[in-house]
């Protein structure tokens, strides 16, 4: 018992550790493929298609590695993220059609950036966690 | 869901943190269970059943 107490809590620490790094992997491989065409490559289309290939690839990985992550919470913990996930999910439809239907019909002035729901996505997820944690304390 | 294991994990002398090791879930789940805000699994009553030597319906009571 004690093993695997032990391999579970290890396993756990393993598998957020994991998460951290493909997220930052990820989020660096698509800075490279947004800012290396202008400042790096000079626009090179090849050296473009392949940072990107390389960031899709690293994006499918960062989601292998979050269900992992999730499988490894235990029964609570899973619950709380599916609560949070379903937030997020629900504030991403309702305020992104809502947000896009406000630039088709040129009442913002700026275009509808899909940046600004992935931040609000993130935003929502985060404080979706933060609040049922809590309210299982 | 009512619930003894507070007093059960007294009578074993563990601590909560103890008790989740054991059980292999957080310290935080343990404490929502024994609080009656989250009520667990069957698969984790049974672990708590086995660790306990009780019934189910001995340690969990229905409101």
């Amino acid at each position: 018992m004690e093993k695997s107490t032990r391999n579970w809590e290890s396993s756990n620490r393993k598998n957020t550790l994991q998460l951290g790094l493909w997220t930052a992997a990820w989020v660096i491989s698509l800075a490279i493929a947004t800012f290396g065409p202008i400042f790096i490559w000079n626009g090179n289309d090849s050296i473009t298609i392949f940072a990107l290939l390389v960031n899709l690839l690293i994006g499918i990985g960062m989601i292998l590695v979050n269900i992992k992550h999730l499988k490894g919470l235990d029964e609570l913990q899973r619950k709380i993220h599916l609560e949070a996930m379903g937030i997020a999910l629900g504030v991403a439809v309702v305020l992104g059609i809502s947000y896009s239907s406000l630039d088709t019909t040129n009442i913002i002035s700026y275009n509808a950036e899909i940046s600004h729901l992935v931040i609000v996505i993130g935003l929502t997820y985060l404080a979706g966690v933060i609040v049922g944690t809590m309210r299982y304390k | 869901m009512k619930n003894r294991i507070k007093v059960l994990r007294a009578e074993k002398d563990l601590t909560q943190a103890q008790l989740a090791n054991l059980l292999e879930v957080s310290r935080q789940t343990v404490n929502a269970i024994e609080k009656g805000k989250f009520d667990p699994s069957l698969p984790l009553a049974f672990k708590l059943s086995r660790l306990f030597e009780q019934s189910i319906e001995e340690i969990f009571q229905d409101e």
